[in-house]
């Protein structure tokens, strides 16, 4: 079985991001990276379906720049993934061109996909695009946010939670695309012995040209990446004596629901 | 001038609110809605009222539940058929589950998740949030029509003096076509409270909450409130909250129109997902806790005695 993961790589959560100085992006020099949090569900995914399912290449597709580092695929590798396909290209490709090159990645791969998983969305433009059109592109069916999957040889049972706490069940069969959420499973963490062995594992290098996307495949142009205006400072009220607590409480009350008018 | 369709989904006898924002929003345009499957009365007026000209209901075998396919199969066909320039709906689950995939038959691209736009003639440009929040960036489509917007919930805000479009419902039959991926069983929720995304009033517990058990004390208020009950990453993480209860970067992003923050000291991804609300009540023991710098109340004061006193004492006023 054949199983790609898409992982992307994004700055870390914690971290502060600032615009460029002629806003089209963000300032990249001093940022963590790590893998998307979403695509180590899809990573750990993939490794509990290699543990059942004999003869299982997991091969982990990267889109992206490699400036200063290739964290997500070397931590994917080292969780234990088998093999790696990085496709070159700037870290502000929009979803269209993003998942034509994955198709074209997962295409000169040699290999016929079983199973596409990637995290639900990634977490710098948080698009939520990328895992529905790559298999509208890859005519191939698609269950999204996926947070329980279970599976009996080529059929799947996944389940979706949707607004309001409902839940979907979907059946599928292979070959599809799944993209993942928290609450899956718990990722793994890259043993030492693990982190040794991705080094020599094999990583596939392909330019933009390579998967045939270039400038005509952009879709979604962004300008004026800034930050959002900072809210003038508010009240601020000590209840920390158990006697002001209720003059306090009344007061803020009264702000809600005459200044604010919110209640 | 700019053909545009606002594809809506129900909500009981009526139509969910974002459609009814993003059709305020394209007022001075003349504006198409689609749905699949039959919209009740209340959809029905509140549609004409907020500026639908032609309200297009898809109908046919296999849609009568929802699947990505059949719904994008069927979207497209319609979409396609009527020449539309744009097509707007309201970022929720179904619509982030099903637009990226008809965007893509046509090769057109998608604008996610936009919290405002503009038609500047028959041209759009929007802002979206980036990073969860952490910057905005203005957003433009390119390359080949229809292009494709979907809209936050809650962030237009609801027009106060709609201009009222025709209304004139037309069934159409559509095709589903080939589905892969089908519901097998829907497992209804029993909550009544209405999703973060699209919750007017959100009452959120962090670390200060400590357990499950203590939810309680925001329950309570927001049962009084009719407020959806939030949660941290922290306590998500600690399986003290549900995965689907949590706000900020790797949780949901959420704007209502009152967000209380009890216990929550305000790490950065969590601030990324609720700074859009109006705002923002923040109750922390710790006065330097940065929750207090996006706060437009703070109350320094132990949580556990502050909720259950502000619960009473809205019990009076409301």
């Amino acid at each position: 079985m054949n199983i790609f993961v898409c992982v992307k790589q994004v700055p870390d959560t914690e971290s502060k991001v600032v615009p460029n100085s002629d806003g089209t992006y963000i300032e990249t020099k001093s940022i963590k990276w790590i893998m998307n949090p979403y695509d180590e569900y899809a990573v750990e995914q993939a490794l509990l379906i290699k543990a059942k399912e004999s003869d299982t290449t997991v091969t982990l597709v990267r889109v992206g720049s490699i400036q200063g580092t290739t964290e997500a695929l070397r931590t994917g590798m080292a969780m234990g993934a088998d093999e790696s396909v990085l496709v070159e290209s700037s870290d502000n490709l929009d979803s269209y061109a993003v998942s034509k090159a994955i198709k074209g990645a997962i295409e000169k791969s040699g290999k016929t996909p079983d199973i596409i998983l990637c995290g639900k969305q990634a977490v710098d433009d948080d698009c939520c695009q990328v895992p529905q059109l790559l298999a509208q592109m890859m005519n191939m069916p698609s269950v999204t946010e996926v947070n329980n999957y279970e599976f009996s040889g080529n059929d799947l049972t996944v389940k979706r939670e949707i607004e309001g706490g409902s839940i979907e069940v979907y059946g599928v069969s292979t070959p599809a695309v799944i993209s993942v959420t928290k609450g899956l499973n718990q990722p793994r963490y890259a043993s030492l012995p693990g982190i040794m062995k991705a080094k020599r594992k094999p990583l596939l290098k392909l330019s933009l040209d390579d998967v045939s996307v270039s400038d005509a495949d952009r879709r979604i142009k962004y300008s004026n990446v800034s930050l959002p205006a900072e809210k003038p400072e508010g009240k601020k009220f000590d209840a920390t004596d158990e006697g002001n607590i209720e003059s306090v409480v009344s007061e803020v009350a009264g702000l809600l629901r005459n200044e604010a008018k919110v209640i | 001038m700019a053909k545009i369709l606002v594809f809506t989904e129900h909500a009981g006898d009526g139509v969910k609110n974002v459609t009814l924002e993003i059709l305020g929003k394209l007022e001075g345009h003349s504006v198409d809605v689609a749905a699949i499957g039959d919209i009740g009365s209340d959809g029905l007026t509140n549609l004409a009222k907020y500026g639908a000209e032609n309200i297009h209901v898809l109908k046919g075998g296999d849609l009568d539940q929802y699947s990505p396919e059949g719904y994008a199969n069927s979207l497209k066909d319609f979409i396609g058929n009527g020449g539309y320039d744009y097509v707007f709906a309201g970022s929720t689950s179904l619509v982030k589950d099903v637009m990226p995939r008809i965007a893509g038959m046509f090769d057109a691209g998608m604008a996610s998740e936009v919290v405002n736009f503009v038609m500047d003639g028959d041209t759009f440009s929007g802002t979206r949030p980036m990073f969860a929040g952490k910057c905005l960036a203005k957003v433009e489509i390119e390359g080949p029509k229809p292009h494709f917007i979907t809209v936050r919930p809650n962030a237009l805000g609801m027009s106060d003096s709609p201009k009222a479009g025709a209304g004139n419902k037309n069934d159409v039959s559509a095709v589903a076509g080939e589905i892969k991926a089908k519901i097998k069983e829907m497992v209804k929720s029993d909550s009544d409270r209405a999703d973060l995304t699209e919750a007017n009033v959100i009452v959120s517990g962090g670390r200060g909450i400590k357990n499950r058990e203590n939810f309680k004390i925001l329950n309570e208020l927001a049962d009084l409130l009719g407020a959806t009950v939030g949660a941290s990453r922290a306590l998500v993480d600690a399986d003290e909250a549900d995965h689907s209860m949590q706000v900020g970067q790797t949780g949901k992003t959420v704007s209502p129109s009152l967000y209380i923050a009890c216990g929550i000291s305000g790490a950065i991804q969590h601030l990324a997902g609720m700074r859009t609300s109006k705002i923002i009540v923040a109750i922390n023991t710790d006065p330097d806790a940065p929750i207090f710098t996006k706060a437009d109340y703070g109350i320094v004061g132990d949580l556990f005695k502050v909720v259950p006193a502000l619960t009473e004492e809205l019990k009076k006023i409301l």
